[in-house]
């Protein structure tokens, strides 16, 4: 493979690494207080703060997976991204101005509050961790894939760095520099794509504009229920978004609930006007890599494009504002997830609270993650997010509706919603990646896209067992439909202290 | 942390600097405490709210439950391409923004229901 100059690409790398340490430190300078430290005092912005929650969502699965799908499976695969957008809009219609008012820091303190019962805040902790983990391991993943197509460094050291500069970032400034970091990130991933994509399309005209065909047989098997798999994923993407812990930890640093929804708008412009980029790559990645096509790691495709169409000093410059870019992707997304499962370890595994006790349950949260990204084989970078979304929207998802929505929700409701549909999802995930149950067959297709069945599962669990126990309701229910969906300027001064803490 | 040189910077962190008291109604003392009333008066504004999100996910439901078996009806990559990659991101940015605003409306009318009411 050829590719480009190993000197821009570490220079790119070392620059991201060295700007988010940077931006980070600034952050440390105006973090002093516990609440500084978690939720950056709830004082960020819409526009500030969109652009943060943008940065943190766009992973290794939006900047390298997306395009490589399309690469190898063709423009069905353009579901992942707009799911991943769309996601954002069930999460603004049902979640984000009452979940922002409910006062909590995290899906576990949500839980806690609404249905007043440790059982649930425990299980509810159990399943952030877990899907967190999920997610983080490919982030990890590709961080060493593109060390190792950039540089030629061996595959275990992208993973290491990532991992070590997330939890220096996270212990060091918590939420109010991550904040920053996360900013700067959203408008540096933009540009790296942006820019190579803008020469690319000059190159593909210059060729005489080569037709990029998609008609032919695809040469690796993805599913042999196409249509099913597509609606497992707009399921699981649809609906994921809302409970995935990194995205719900920002929520509460908005303001208000009136900002947390005008937040959410700005994240889908954003969002969507980066979503625009990947696919070019996917399609010129046809063109231009087509040996990526049998197996192999598309996910380079993004990576090698630059080196294979223009070449010479122009593609490796471009080649490295990608590898840059990429970096950012993974150092984002992974310090926001390292971020979110991180404070979720302080609140309830570790024994007491306090910033020093979060520096170690940082160190926790990525270790994990890191252990698990050197020792399981690489499943394609969107695939395996995928898997994070299905589980998200099983379990997550049904409890912030129901918890929000409907008043006869019980704990013994919650957690066998929980239970049913995000264990399901979860054991189904897990099988798949093991590899017990192999395609084709229906076998196969169920378990490797739940969220078609697991998501009416855990919703019928939900609200069947809650119906099944009425005397299980919390006492405070009315008070907590009230503070969700009451407007800020008319709740009491009580409510508002009841929102401090 | 190493200590702070003089003067240390004080950091007020809290609620919004622009707080002003609100005059307080009857309608309004009815919700803080919890009476059939005020309970009532929330169940309608989230029964108004609840409106809001179930028009816009059920517009996205349907688009999103027919498209597939559309494309897979015209087996045309192009239409898929032009679709997905390009044409639903702006309609999905309006449905937010039109729902932010219809939310919106929602909670004024509920404020002014709340505090034009004049107690008897």
């Amino acid at each position: 493979m050829s590719a480009p100059d190993h000197m821009a690409s570490w220079v790119a790398v070392a620059l991201v690494v060295l700007a988010t340490v940077l931006v980070g430190g600034f952050g440390l300078r105006i973090s002093r207080t516990t609440s500084d430290f978690y939720v950056a005092s709830r004082t960020v912005r819409p526009r500030l703060n969109a652009a943060a929650i943008s940065g943190e969502y766009l992973s290794a699965a939006s900047f390298l997976g997306v395009a490589g799908l399309v690469l190898v499976h063709g423009p069905d695969m353009l579901w992942y991204p707009v799911g991943y957008t769309a996601g954002y809009l069930v999460l603004l219609v049902f979640v984000a101005a009452p979940l922002r008012r409910s006062g909590a820091y995290t899906l576990p303190d949500f839980a806690e509050g609404r249905l007043e019962s440790r059982q649930v805040r425990r299980l509810v902790s159990a399943l952030v961790v877990g899907a967190g983990w999920l997610y983080l391991v490919p982030q990890l993943q590709g961080a060493g894939l593109t060390l190792k197509i950039l540089t030629g460094a061996p595959g275990w050291l992208g993973d290491v760095l990532v991992a070590t500069v997330v939890a220096a970032a996270v212990a060091a400034g918590g939420m109010r520099s991550i904040t920053f970091v996360q900013v700067f990130q959203y408008w540096l991933k933009l540009t790296a794509l942006l820019v190579p994509a803008l020469f690319l399309v000059l190159a593909w005209q210059g060729d005489g504009r080569p037709r990029v065909s998609f008609d032919d047989q695809f040469a690796v098997f993805r599913a042999d229920h196409p249509l099913y798999a597509t609606y497992g994923l707009i399921v699981a993407t649809f609906l994921g978004t809302m409970g995935l812990p990194h995205v719900v930890v920002r929520f509460y640093t908005s303001p208000n609930g009136r900002d947390a929804r005008r937040t959410t708008v700005a994240v889908l412009a954003l969002v969507g006007l980066f979503y625009l980029l990947p696919p070019i790559y996917g399609a010129l990645g046809r063109l231009y890599t087509p040996e990526l096509r049998y197996g192999g790691d598309a996910d380079a495709a993004v990576l090698l494009l630059p080196a294979r169409v223009i070449g010479g000093l122009g593609g490796d410059f471009l080649g490295a504002l990608i590898a840059g870019g990429a970096f950012a992707a993974f150092l984002s997304t992974a310090s926001g997830l390292t971020m979110a499962v991180a404070g979720v370890i302080t609140q309830d595994v570790l024994p007491a609270r306090g910033v020093r006790h979060f520096r170690l349950a940082t160190v926790l949260a990525i270790a994990v993650p890191l252990a698990g990204s050197l020792l399981v084989s690489r499943v394609p970078v969107a695939d395996a997010v995928g898997m994070a979304f299905a589980v998200s929207a099983s379990s997550f998802c049904p409890l912030l509706v129901l918890g929000i929505w409907w008043r006869r929700l019980t704990p013994p409701g919650a957690v066998a919603g929980l239970l049913l549909g995000g264990g399901s999802a979860l054991l189904a995930v897990a099988i798949t990646v093991s590899g017990a149950v192999r395609p084709p067959g229906w076998p196969h297709a169920l378990l490797a896209w739940p969220a078609v069945w697991s998501v009416p599962v855990g919703f019928l669990a939900m609200i069947l067992v809650s119906l099944a126990t009425p005397g299980r309701i919390p006492p405070g229910t009315n008070a907590a439909m009230t503070r969700f969906h009451l407007p800020e300027a008319l709740s009491s001064a009580r409510a508002a202290a009841g929102r401090e803490r | 942390m190493s200590a702070e040189p003089t003067p240390r910077r004080e950091v007020v962190t809290g609620e919004p600097r622009r707080v002003r008291p609100l005059p307080r109604y009857r309608t309004q003392s009815e919700i803080d405490e919890q009476t059939a009333l005020g309970g009532a008066y929330v169940r309608s504004l989230m029964r108004g709210q609840l409106r809001a999100g179930l028009t816009v996910f059920g517009v996205l439901a349907l688009v999103a439950g027919t498209l597939p078996l559309l494309f897979a009806a015209l087996n045309s990559s192009a239409l898929v391409w032009a679709v997905l990659g390009f044409a639903t991101y702006p309609p999905l940015t309006l449905a937010a923004w039109w729902y932010v605003r219809r939310a919106e409306r929602n909670e004024r009318d509920f404020a002014r229901l709340v505090e034009g009411r004049p107690a008897p």
